[in-house]
């Protein structure tokens, strides 16, 4: 199948950046990031700049890819990421638009990769269990009802992509730091600390510069992993409840 | 960076793949493997002969991160074909043709070869040598396991 791109290249940080068109020639049955491989080995095989894409577990569970396809982040499926994506979507002749994510917390470093260490930093302000809880336990010797162990599941499936974000009008990162407080909140060993790690992970979310959540939901459309919105109120009550009982 | 060649980081890696995925795969034998090791120093050469990696030094690039991994791969590469013509017999993950049973199954030896090798890096035009840390069993006697 014959395809037209056009892609955002960018050299570095600090240039404007511009969509370049090419051409490549793809099997329906390759994935859209094997695409880009072939693009790539052509353009070095004339001597060009290939172009800048991150990727690495290629089965959608790393979180490192995230292109945004036709405006989309991940691509037209629902709940994959972009590695899961494949050309069989598509038809001969198309023409698709790749861009890195749009957002200012997220700068482009070249081409569709971005920085995307302001969420590392988010994590260290917060997203963790301070003490030490030891070896695994046993299964049973802390009860936890199956609902909040599930919920706590589906939270914790978040790969901090980013793509809550680029969905985001407001390029707000709501859903990630919901999903990552959710998460700990929900289950005893994280319960302790649930109000503090809210404030601190919201804290440097603000700094970092992320944009408010406004409850557009796009997010939760976006998402490769079905992050559910529901963890954002979550995340309002226990920042609520933080900021009303704190000491002062 | 400096090469300047033609050929890019991707092709010496799936090159170098198909050598160690068809000579030294889980199903290897001596004669073969002598002549591979030899392919692959070959193949090193000619990476650092004609190897092309865009972009620049001082950027995010990359491409020149790929060939560096790609160099690493040709002397791991070359380690695995040395430590599998070193070890005549057969274990895990690692079975010589020459050394199997009469049902085809693997023929351990562990007469001579209940160790773990650790080999020193000699530099890379240099063969590497040999460390055994014998495996000392103290409680279990070695056995064939068998699913039969």
């Amino acid at each position: 199948m014959k395809l037209t791109l056009k892609i955002w290249r960018q050299k570095s940080p600090k240039d404007k950046g511009r969509f370049e068109t090419y051409k490549v020639e793809a099997s329906p049955h390759m994935s859209f990031l094997e695409m880009l491989d072939v693009l790539n080995e052509e353009l070095i095989s004339k001597k060009e700049e290939p172009v800048t894409f991150e990727h690495d577990c290629r089965e959608g569970i790393c979180g490192t890819c995230g292109l945004v396809i036709n405006g989309q982040p991940h691509g037209p499926n629902k709940g994959t990421a972009t590695c899961q994506l494949h050309m069989r979507f598509y038809k001969d002749g198309d023409i698709i638009v790749i861009e890195p994510y749009r957002a200012s917390a997220f700068p482009v470093l070249k081409d569709l990769a971005v920085d995307r260490s302001a969420f590392d930093r988010i994590i260290q302000a917060g997203g963790y269990i301070s003490v030490s809880t030891g070896a695994p336990q046993d299964g049973n010797a802390i009860p936890i009802e199956k609902d909040q162990a599930a919920k706590s599941f589906d939270a914790a499936a978040c790969i901090g992509c980013g793509a809550c974000v680029a969905a985001c009008p407001n390029a707000s990162a709501m859903l990630f730091v919901s999903a990552k407080v959710s998460h700990l909140a929900l289950l005893p060993q994280g319960k302790v600390e649930a109000q503090r790690r809210a404030q601190a992970m919201v804290r440097q979310m603000d700094e970092e510069g992320f944009g408010m959540c406004s409850n557009v939901t796009a997010c939760e459309v976006e998402c490769p992993k079905e992050i559910s919105v529901t963890n954002i109120a979550r995340l309002n009550r226990e920042y609520l409840s933080a900021s009303l009982g704190s000491e002062v | 960076m400096n090469v300047k060649g033609n050929q890019s980081v991707e092709s010496f890696h799936r090159r170098l793949g198909k050598i160690m995925w068809d000579y030294c795969g889980m199903s290897r034998n001596a004669d073969s493997m002598k002549k591979y090791r030899k392919m692959i120093q070959e193949l090193r050469e000619e990476f650092y002969k004609d190897v092309f990696i865009p972009g620049s030094m001082n950027d995010y690039n990359p491409e020149l991160e790929k060939a560096q991994r790609v160099a690493d791969f040709f002397e791991l590469g070359e380690l695995m074909v040395v430590d599998a013509l070193d070890r005549n017999e057969s274990c895990g993950g690692h079975f010589r043709e020459e050394y199997q049973s009469e049902e085809g199954e693997a023929l351990r030896n562990d007469e001579d070869y209940a160790y773990v090798s650790a080999w020193e890096y000699k530099g890379w035009d240099q063969d590497p040598v040999l460390h055994k840390e014998e495996l000392i069993f103290e409680n279990i006697e070695l056995k064939t396991r068998s699913y039969k």
